[in-house]
């Protein structure tokens, strides 16, 4: 059918045409202010990096250790009612140099996202679950030199100015 | 399992483009009008509307599904919205096909809408709340990050390089040159080209990543009794599946989508495909990024891990190929209004199954195909197999 059609519709506007005035549009900003409650698991994880320690939860039943903390693990589905301390070191499992802002401003600097498996939580499974990845930034480190398996360690704003946010974090710096 | 036979019978699209002049419901009434129009049907022979169509945040309204019901025919039907994120065109189909293999309806139009050009100064900043409001957007994060890492981790993890992964976007975009409705068709466009774009998120490239569109797909779904009835040439909706990985997306091993494994088996297990590599004639798998159609294509079962882009390399995958694979031009070509983009892969398997893709024509007259999407936090695979 696709090859008997000739004329598809949508009709494909160009910046000139709003330029030139041609388009009427109504432009608006929507108000959207929140405050989210942290929770059981992640308040505990919270209260935790203030004191400058990554907590992990730890299920009793099948005894995974994962981070962020939660209340349920999904993968047995049982409580996760202990929560125990990771260690603030770990390997690189994969990262991306990133030159474009979230609203796609262009930065020479890259910033270095970054997903970290934390030592002292359980390591990949045969579930394919990496129970001790965190997203986090990398610092202290040439982009061109990050490297997938890198040894890692948390740099920690100083204990006075920690709010309880994943913030008191730096950045994760080479260690090594 | 005493489910009725369900055959796409109709379908209907608009142009993909950057920004349309039409507003969303009138994107949404030309596809169906189209999709109608095409099997010789009107709202009358329609008993339900399924409508799948992405966040709320795109539009500014809420609910939009209300806001596009009149659009897509609503008006006086049982009409229900789903919405799985990228997954969303080929849930949308899945959601329609139950309806009628359940025996609730015997027609159904399945509408897909997109319009992304209205967030302003870009629809990727809309895409932020899918991070954790908690532990991971106090980090400014944006939504190329967690593709770029996932790219990397994959490319890492199987030893593969750029200059192979790009072939995949030129291959795409060149299959979408032959498509009337592609946003970013080129035919002459080369793997330098590739390689050249600019570095948004290394190792993510312009031309590595489809274009935020707008746009609307439909298609009219019938029972056997029905479809038999208003067309000699069918297409079955033979197995559908679906499935959701941990939302805790740094907790997956990102180098396989095994949600898209699960989802493939369920479908293969319903339309009785042993043998994917063998049963499976032409393949639509997700393809927002170059690096997905191959990660998809492992999880679809179509390659070993690791291995997809050697289907790029030795042609099976050209339309010429053994098991085509995107020859609708896909996403990087046609262009990516979210939930229509899924639900355009749904289309072209059935313009392909019938033989009536114009220029995209494959050879071989395919007889199996599969279609599959992929979204949320990077989790949920959609997946369907046609066949005629």
């Amino acid at each position: 059918m696709t090859g008997n059609i000739k004329n598809f519709p949508g009709v494909s506007l160009s910046e000139q045409d709003f330029d030139d005035g041609k388009i009427l549009f109504v432009h608006d900003e929507l108000k959207a202010n929140y405050a989210w409650d942290t929770g059981v698991g992640i308040g505990a994880y919270l209260a935790g990096l203030k004191r400058g320690v990554i907590l992990g939860a730890r299920c009793a039943h099948c005894r995974k250790v994962v981070v962020p903390p939660r209340t349920v693990c999904e993968w047995c589905y049982n409580p996760m009612e202990e929560y125990v301390p990771v260690q603030d070191t770990g390997t690189v499992n994969t990262f991306s140099l990133c030159y474009v802002t979230w609203d796609v401003k262009r930065i020479t600097e890259p910033e270095i996202p970054a997903v970290i498996m934390l030592d002292g939580a359980s390591a990949l499974s045969n579930t394919s679950v990496i129970m001790g990845g965190i997203m986090h930034k990398l610092g202290e480190v040439e982009p061109k030199k990050v490297k997938i398996g890198m040894r890692v360690q948390a740099v920690w704003k100083p204990q006075a100015e920690r709010e309880g946010a994943i913030t008191d974090i730096l950045y994760f710096k080479p260690i090594g | 399992m005493g489910m009725r036979k369900v055959a796409v019978i109709g379908a209907g699209m608009t142009k993909f483009v950057r920004r349309a002049q039409e507003t969303p419901k009138e994107l949404s009434w030309e596809a169906a009008r189209m999709a109608l129009e095409s099997c010789e049907l009107t709202m009358d022979d329609i008993q339900g509307v399924c409508m799948g169509t992405a966040p709320d945040a795109f539009d500014g309204v809420h609910i939009k599904s209300e806001y596009l019901s009149d659009g897509s025919g609503a008006w006086r039907k049982p009409y229900m919205r789903s919405y799985v994120g990228g997954g969303t065109g080929v849930f949308a189909p899945i959601q329609g096909w139950y309806h009628v293999a359940s025996g609730l309806f015997d027609v159904v139009l399945v509408v897909c809408e997109e319009k992304m050009s209205s967030y302003y100064p870009h629809a990727q900043a809309a895409f932020l709340t899918i991070f954790d409001h908690t532990t991971e957007r106090p980090l400014k994060p944006n939504l190329l990050w967690i593709f770029a890492i996932e790219m990397n981790r994959y490319m890492t993890t199987y030893g593969l390089e750029k200059k192979d992964i790009a072939r995949v976007a030129v291959q795409h975009k060149r299959n979408a040159a032959n498509h009337p409705c592609a946003l970013l068709g080129e035919a002459d466009i080369t793997v330098e080209d590739v390689l050249n774009s600019e570095t948004l998120a290394w190792p993510v490239q312009r031309f590595d990543v489809s274009p935020v569109s707008d746009g609307a797909v439909a298609i009219v779904l019938a029972a056997e009794h029905v479809a038999k009835r208003l067309t000699s040439k069918p297409v079955w909706i033979e197995g559908v599946g679906w499935h959701l990985d941990t939302a805790y997306w740094t907790n997956r091993d990102l180098a396989y989508p095994r949600y898209v494994e699960y989802a493939a088996r369920q479908a293969y297990e319903m339309a009785g495909i042993k043998e994917p590599r063998k049963e499976i004639h032409i393949a639509e798998p997700y393809d927002p990024f170059d690096y997905k159609a191959l990660h998809h294509l492992e999880g679809l079962q179509l390659a070993d891990r690791g291995k997809a882009i050697e289907l790029y390399l030795n042609g099976t995958a050209a339309p010429d190929g053994n098991m085509p694979v995107c020859p609708s031009g896909g996403l990087l070509g046609v262009g990516n209004p979210i939930a229509a983009a899924g639900l355009m892969k749904i289309a072209e398997l059935f313009w392909q199954l019938r033989g009536e893709a114009g220029k995209r024509q494959v050879s071989g007259s395919p007889k199996t195909g599969v279609a599959q999407a992929w979204g949320d936090l990077m989790q949920v695979g959609t997946v369907v197999v046609m066949g005629r």
